[in-house]
């Protein structure tokens, strides 16, 4: 049977020596190399779900009356986007799980990606030969942070409308070209055309999703021609010899069995847990707003972003040059973008060493890139933190201005006292190690002076 | 007959020379064999599958069942279940059932030098005939950006690309009556002090940008508006653009004092990231991004005792952008 359809297969594309070698490919052990994969099999449920979603969401905002079960909202008028949702939500078998699970697939993807793209960070494993991966992770990291808001704006109701205006007003204050760009987007002053809509739609149904896809494609066939990095674990795992488990049998029944826990999690959160009622808020009206829905988890930081930064545009004399939104909305997430961006070549030009590595450094093995990592870190966090500050006044009543002006003042100053106190400590752990080292060397010299003795 | 012979022998030699250059086939086993596996882990993963099975069947019985309460709950506890005892049954047999082994590979160093200057050479020495090279590079070039700037021309089709007058459109014009949220026309004297009303201009699109105004009213020694804006508040009473300065959001919090000499005076606050305008002071920001103040709507009263506007907004509304001015009109 076996020997047969693998005949049928050699015969079609000459294909079994490659996959023989991938049967047996080396997959080193370590939970934290599972991170990855976890946002991999987030984004197959995202396809999955997504595309069932498609075949009930009407990407128009024609407007109708709403006369579907949800009493509160009957009468009232509103898109046929809004209205599909809702019926998505209320009339469609499954619909709702399925919509909720693709919204908690989206926010699952995006925190793998980002612990999957700190492990790399942190081990090294972003060096020579992997710097294209690791280039590639990013520009997929960001075009599905667009993905994402392009997800909860399609809907067309409260959260949607306040997101696109945010949108809108960080387009229309770039330089110079911020109103062109913004009327080209919208198709006209904001709330824009009907075919803003299908703008919106088709980015996000396929163009978007292609390009992740494309991406991940890419980013795993590159992690395959250069192998996982790996631990020093054995004395045997070398830089140039990789030790691991065979991708089959071995590892195949522990990859699909994370995929599952992962497909098991998400559609339990999708049934179980609440996500993004949109039926509380309402349709978008662009005479209203809210400050008790809130955007998902990941915009955070550009909220923080927007909010921290003091009041006032860039302007000629009178004129407006840089409208304030640029700073928090689209500064901010480039220079992220770039720092990232350049992690490799900057660690190349510190540390003069541009040769390859296999083997993953414990964060205390390179005391710098630890230290500077945890600054980073500490800055975007702290930025992150601050887009909540309206909720822990809400909650414990802290003054507003008063949060913001800490997180103003913190966010400069708390990164350097980050990267000071993360070179200590990783400097004393090595330190530590040492003596542990050298005790454990005394110790067994001196029990092998005693042996002749005894 | 003969040459017919000497082909069939050559078809066969070569068949078999084919063979020949293939590498063995194993000899011994390839996945190193172990123990055998203990009998509970088979029987513990089979029954997980059935669990998993069932849970299966238990989603399709919730979604053909219109009586189930909670159906998003069921629904969701048994496609997740299903999921999760597969899981388990998976893991647990990639702990158990597969054999324990560790393979090793090489390391392939990604660069081939020799290669490299080879790609090298093919294009250099393709070009070896052509002697005027910086005049086709040029026209090439040439070429290069012209058709590639007619292919992304048709963007301007998106949208009125490359006149941005329209950013500057708002419905107010003189005389224009108020019209409330619940679409009658604003009495001024129906407006009342330390509450928030949002209104529109009559007979006018509603999700305009430029629509939607806040009109508060406020005891008219407290106003401190610029001297040209003197009359812009008959009885106290101002409007401003709904729409925030700093990106766009509705004007949705009026902070009001209960108690005024220890509370800060009235603000109109954005809930998105909370800059907050003084409606006393002709809409200067008192905190928050916002970079421009709210542009105010001149207000009067009509004869028959309702709000109209006095004229266009003092700014322009909604974000900035480039060369709109911070103060003054648009
Ligand atoms: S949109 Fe109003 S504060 Fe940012």
């Amino acid at each position: 049977m076996i020997r047969r359809a693998v005949a049928y297969l050699d015969r079609g594309t000459g294909a079994s020596p490659l996959l023989r070698k991938t049967l047996r490919y080396a997959f080193p052990d370590h939970w934290s190399f599972l991170l990855g994969e976890v946002a991999l099999y987030a984004f197959i449920v995202l396809v999955g779900t997504g595309i069932y979603l498609t075949l009930f969401f009407e990407p128009s905002l024609a407007k109708t009356t709403y006369n579907g079960v949800y009493a509160p909202l009957r009468g009232m008028e509103m898109s046929q986007a809004y209205k599909s949702v809702v019926d998505i939500s209320y009339e469609r078998n499954a619909g709702l799980l399925f919509r909720q699970t693709h919204h908690w697939a989206a926010d699952v993807f995006v925190a793998a990606v980002i612990l999957h793209l700190m492990r790399v960070f942190f081990t090294g494993a972003f060096r020579r030969p992997r710097t294209l991966i690791w280039t590639i992770g990013l520009l997929m990291l960001f075009t599905s942070l667009l993905e994402g808001y392009l997800g909860y704006s399609m809907v067309d109701d409260l959260l949607s409308g306040m997101g696109l205006a945010i949108g809108y007003g960080v387009a229309l204050s770039m330089p110079i070209i911020g109103g062109n760009l913004a009327l080209a987007i919208w198709g006209g002053q904001f709330p824009g055309v009907h075919a803003f809509e299908s703008r919106m739609y088709i980015a996000h149904v396929l163009i978007f999703p292609a390009l992740i896809a494309t991406l991940i494609v890419l980013h795993l066939a590159l992690v395959m021609r250069h192998h996982h990095t790996q631990f020093r674990m054995s004395p045997r795992a070398t830089e140039r010899r990789v030790i691991g488990l065979p991708a089959f049998p071995a590892q195949t029944p522990r990859s699909l069995g994370l995929m599952l826990a992962v497909a098991a999690v998400l559609f339990l959160l999708g049934g179980l847990v609440q996500i993004n009622p949109i039926w509380q808020w309402g349709p978008y009206q662009v005479a209203q707003g809210t400050n008790g829905a809130q955007p998902d988890w990941y915009l955070g930081w550009l909220i923080g972003a927007l909010r921290l930064v003091p009041g006032f545009d860039l302007t000629i004399g009178d004129y407006t040059l840089v409208g304030n939104p640029f700073w928090g909305g689209a500064l901010f997430p480039l220079v992220v973008l770039l720092v990232l961006l350049a992690v490799p070549a900057a660690e190349r030009r510190l540390t003069r060493d541009g040769s390859t590595h296999n083997l993953a450094d414990r964060p205390r093995d390179a005391p710098g890139r630890t230290a500077f990592g945890m600054a980073f870190l500490t800055w975007v966090s702290l930025i992150f933190v601050a887009g909540s500050a309206d909720r822990m006044y809400v909650f414990l009543g802290l003054s507003y201005e008063g949060q913001i002006w800490f997180y103003r003042v913190a966010s400069l100053v708390l990164p350097f006292v980050a990267y000071f106190v993360t070179r200590r400590v990783c400097l004393a752990l090595q330190e530590a190690e040492r003596i542990d080292a050298e005790r454990e060397l005394a110790e067994a010299e001196a029990a092998a002076a005693r042996l002749p003795a005894s | 007959m003969k040459r017919f012979f000497l082909a069939l022998l050559a078809i066969i030699n070569g068949f078999r020379r084919r063979r020949s250059e293939e590498p063995p086939g194993p000899s011994g086993p390839i996945v190193s064999p172990g123990p055998p596996a203990p009998r509970g882990a088979e029987l513990a993963v089979a029954a997980l599958l059935l669990v998993a099975a069932l849970l299966g069947v238990g989603f399709m019985f919730v979604y053909a069942t219109e009586s189930v309460g909670n159906r998003t709950q069921w629904e969701g506890l048994t496609l997740g279940g299903a999921f999760l005892f597969l899981a388990i049954a998976l893991i647990t047999a990639g702990k158990h059932l597969v054999p324990e082994e560790e393979v090793e590979e090489d390391y392939h160093d990604p660069e081939h030098p020799s290669e490299e200057e080879a790609i090298d050479q093919i294009v250099r020495e393709s070009g070896s005939r052509i002697t005027r090279k910086k005049l086709l590079i040029t026209a090439g070039g040439a070429a290069g950006a012209a058709v590639g700037l007619a292919a992304i021309t048709p963007a301007l089709t998106l949208g009125p690309l490359l006149d941005t007058d329209e950013l500057r459109d708002t419905p107010w014009r003189r005389g224009l009556r108020l019209i409330g949220d619940d679409g009658k026309p604003m009495f001024a004297d129906q407006v009342e002090e330390e509450t928030f009303y949002t209104a529109f201009p009559e007979h006018a699109k509603r999700d305009l940008l430029g629509a939607p105004v806040v009109v508060v009213r406020l005891p008219p020694a407290q106003l401190k508006l610029p001297p040209e804006r003197a009359q812009w508040a008959p009885m106290g009473i101002v409007a401003f653009s709904k729409v925030c300065t700093h990106a766009g959001c509705a004007i949705a919090l009026y902070r009001k004092p209960t108690f005024a000499p220890t509370q800060p005076r009235p603000a109109l606050v954005c809930p998105c990231h909370y800059s907050t305008f003084d409606p006393a002071r002709g809409g200067e920001v008192i905190f928050g991004p916002a970079g421009r103040p709210l542009p105010q709507l001149p207000l009067m009263v009509g004869s028959d005792g309702v709000l109209r506007a006095g004229g266009n907004f003092s700014g322009q509304v909604g974000p900035s952008y480039s060369t709109v001015r911070s103060r003054g009109p648009t």
